[in-house]
């Protein structure tokens, strides 16, 4: 039981960080433009396949930093020739400009890598148990993708809080005018967010894409997650979404290695009871319905509280 | 979220009593209906019309909450989806039992069933508009496409059900077993919807939605509750398109978890937005282009779903009021008789066009036949064309019509533009306004 506590924490913890890496992105990218991108999670899926093309060519590592200047020069110019435009067609459109995207992209790279999962391995450099916690070996790669989510936390804590790159981004998120007379090209800023944020996304995808599956629909898998993590936490605002990603992560993660149903608390029904509502609701275990536990989750939260758990205003 | 509905201008005003043309649009639209599939006699053609139906009749759903009430849903498909189910275990009850139920009323079973679960679900989903709707839509679609696989003895797992519908009791001879019977059923349905739904943009009631779409605020002011009049419109869309499930549940004879799911979500609000939501019937526009578009296209080409995603970007970025709202642009001109003069720069600005479109089919069928490696049949048939894939020649056709096409055609679309300001202001002066 201990066991299954800190190994299911570990993973909860590492899972909470990786969606964080991809929903501080979409975040502060939802301050900006005032909609959710659909696409962030596509952007993940490219990160993640960029990294498995270019680490076949060159190595994990500079994949490491290539495939998410890739990906990022990809997003400031979604946003210079694709969002910027559409922005005088109002919020709806630029929101459809995005899912039309999120939908092209998926078609794009199963067209390019196909539908099967791709053989994307762990750099043999960490491939090797970290250490061993009640005779389960813990894999050093996972702790590399902690380290990694850990310390661009820290940076864009940093960054954004106490540099003057950050003092200027903050202001034009609130207001964008008068930074504008200040003498400041807010649209470049604007740009330069959304290329940052879409390469801190590419950065989860290459260290997630070995340890997960990196496959044609990990987007569509990810991103209905993701958008409970930034409306659960409350739209636009930043502790609200690492908040919201710790729990979705620790939920996800204990529910699936949870094996209790109705059935095994309280045993089972009389079995004359033909197959009914009743019995798959009485026999349904909660690892089976962890996939669901998010929007459970999200419906609960916005009804009781519509601006998410930390968020200040109503959209 | 609603700036881009709420510039959208209403159907205009005039009363509809005296105006002709209203009634002579009618008109035609039934008798399509009725005639088109005795025009077109294969099997084939009167199953595409069936689809074609049934998807006008979502996307015209779909329409009361995005366009009417400005209610951006990721998740309508599960109302039409529990209406397919219900409906499906309606028709084996009613077999089963011998009840007296004729097949065409069938489709008020799957309403009834669209509208209970959206006076359940609407009721908390409506109290926010804008994003906070749109995220309890995708989340509550999620929780029911997955609930359906959970909840086996209802939903059926993955197979789904299946029913009969010709062990219904026939009407007036009919037991719809032949395409052309269900067809008619289902055109049947579209047509007294079609005219339900538009009556209900004409109530106080759909004066109202326009109003919670455009400025809720002041709705408040006087005296109305917009949740109350949100949700009132929720449950009117969610009753149509249990009418749709049920309708491609009879059509199908099987309900599956596909029905309830995002894509089915997705689909509507591409048929929607690309027929243009500021018209009433821009989704029957968008309903016939799309299900031709999924059915020819995929027949032409392997990767048609990424045509689809550029077409509906291209909608997005160009002509954010859809297909409806570029045709309805040239009314005034033609009013005002001047469309003639924008036509020679029409002429000129659609060749090039026509050119770059050419060259990005050309690159994106390189790529396919390349990354799919389907060995021995590297040739690209466009438009019976055909082209050699691994040929450096091929290469540089498709990257000289791209890039010569894009360049080219942004130059002709700024006399376009010009033109087209002229043939506007001709128009304003003579009183025809936009």
């Amino acid at each position: 039981m201990l066991e299954l506590i800190v190994i299911s924490t570990l993973n909860g913890v590492l899972f909470g960080m990786l969606l964080f890496l991809l929903s501080s992105g979409l975040t502060v990218i939802f301050s900006m433009m005032g909609v959710l991108n659909f696409a962030h999670a596509s952007f993940y899926m490219l990160g993640a396949f960029f990294g498995y093309q270019i680490s076949r060519w060159v190595g994990f590592w500079p994949a490491l930093i290539l495939a998410p200047l890739l990906v990022g020069a990809l997003g400031m110019a979604v946003e210079r020739y694709g969002l910027r435009q559409t922005h005088k067609h109002g919020h709806v459109a630029e929101l459809l400009l995005t899912f039309g995207l999120a939908f092209a992209i998926e078609q794009v790279v199963q067209m390019i890598w196909g539908k099967l999962p791709m053989d994307y391995r762990v750099p043999e450099l960490l491939d090797f148990p970290a250490f061993t916690i009640f005779s389960t070996n813990y894999p050093a790669y996972k702790m590399f993708m902690l380290l990694v989510s850990v310390v661009i936390f820290i940076a864009l804590l940093i960054i954004l809080k106490r540099t003057r790159v950050g003092l200027i981004v903050q202001a034009a998120l609130t207001h964008p005018s008068m930074v504008a007379h200040l003498g400041h090209n807010v649209g470049r800023v604007f740009m330069l967010v959304f290329g940052v944020g879409t390469a801190l996304a590419a950065v989860a995808g290459v260290i997630a894409g070995p340890a997960l599956v990196t496959q044609s629909d990990m987007a569509a898998l990810l991103g209905p997650i993701l958008f409970v993590v930034v409306v659960v936490g409350g739209l636009g605002s930043l502790p609200g979404a690492f908040f919201a990603s710790l729990l979705i992560g620790l939920v996800q993660t204990f529910a699936v290695s949870m094996n209790g149903s109705l059935a095994s608390m309280f045993g089972p029904l009389d079995p004359s009871i033909g197959p009914s509502l009743l019995t798959d609701v009485w026999n349904v275990t909660i690892a089976q319905i962890a996939p669901i536990l998010p929007y459970v989750l999200l419906v609960l939260v916005l009804i009781v509280r519509p601006m998410g758990l930390m968020g200040t205003r109503e959209t | 979220m609603t700036e881009l509905t709420s510039r959208a201008p209403t159907p205009t005003d005039a009363a509809p009593g005296r105006n002709i043309g209203f009634y002579a649009a009618w008109g035609i639209f039934i008798l399509a209906v009725i005639l088109l599939p005795l025009i077109f006699r294969s099997g084939g053609s009167h199953t595409t019309f069936s689809l074609i139906g049934i998807a006008a009749i979502f996307a015209l759903s779909y329409n009361i909450l995005l366009g009417q009430t400005g209610l951006l849903s990721f998740g309508h498909a599960v109302y039409y989806g529990l209406g397919g189910f219900l409906a499906i275990h309606g028709m084996n009850a009613i077999a089963a039992h011998g009840l007296p139920v004729p097949l065409p009323f069938v489709p008020l079973i799957g309403g009834f069933a669209g509208l209970v679960f959206a006076v359940v679900i609407g009721w908390v989903s409506t109290q926010r508009a804008g994003t906070v709707f749109a995220m309890i839509s995708l989340g509550i679609g999620e929780l029911v496409a997955s609930s359906s696989l959970i909840l086996r003895s209802f939903f059926g797992g993955e197979a789904g059900i299946t029913t009969n519908r010709t062990d219904l009791p026939a009407l007036f001879g009919w037991n719809f077993g032949p395409q052309i019977q269900v067809y008619y059923l289902i055109g049947f349905w579209l047509v007294i919807s079609a005219i339900a739904m538009y009556a209900l943009t004409r109530t106080p009631l759909g004066r109202m939605c326009n109003a919670v779409r455009d400025n809720p605020e002041r709705v408040q002011f006087i005296g109305y509750d917009p949740h109350v009049i949100r949700y009132l419109s929720f449950c009117f869309a969610g009753f149509f398109a249990g009418i749709a499930g049920a309708l491609a549940a009879i059509n199908f004879e099987i309900a599956n978890a596909a029905y309830l799911g995002a894509v089915q979500s997705g689909v509507v609000l591409f048929a929607t937005f690309i027929g243009g939501v500021s018209y009433f019937f821009g989704p029957i526009l968008g309903a016939v282009v799309v299900t031709m578009l999924q059915l020819e296209l995929s027949d032409v080409t392997t990767v048609w779903q990424l045509y689809f995603g550029i077409i509906f970007i291209g909608i997005a970025m160009y002509a954010p009021g859809g297909l409806a709202s570029l045709l309805m642009m040239h009314r005034p001109l033609i009013r005002a008789g001047t469309l003639s003069t924008i036509l020679p720069a029409d002429l000129i600005a659609i060749v090039p066009t026509i050119l770059f479109a050419c060259g990005v089919i050309l690159t994106i069928e390189i790529l396919a036949a390349y990354s799919q490696g389907n060995a021995g049949s590297s040739t690209i048939r466009l438009f019976h064309i055909p082209f050699e894939a691994a040929n450096p020649m091929t290469w540089l056709v498709a990257a000289v019509l791209t890039i010569g096409g894009f360049f080219v055609a942004r130059m002709t679309w700024r006399g376009v533009t010009a033109a087209w300001d002229r043939a506007m202001m001709a128009a304003r002066e003579r009183g025809y306004h936009a």
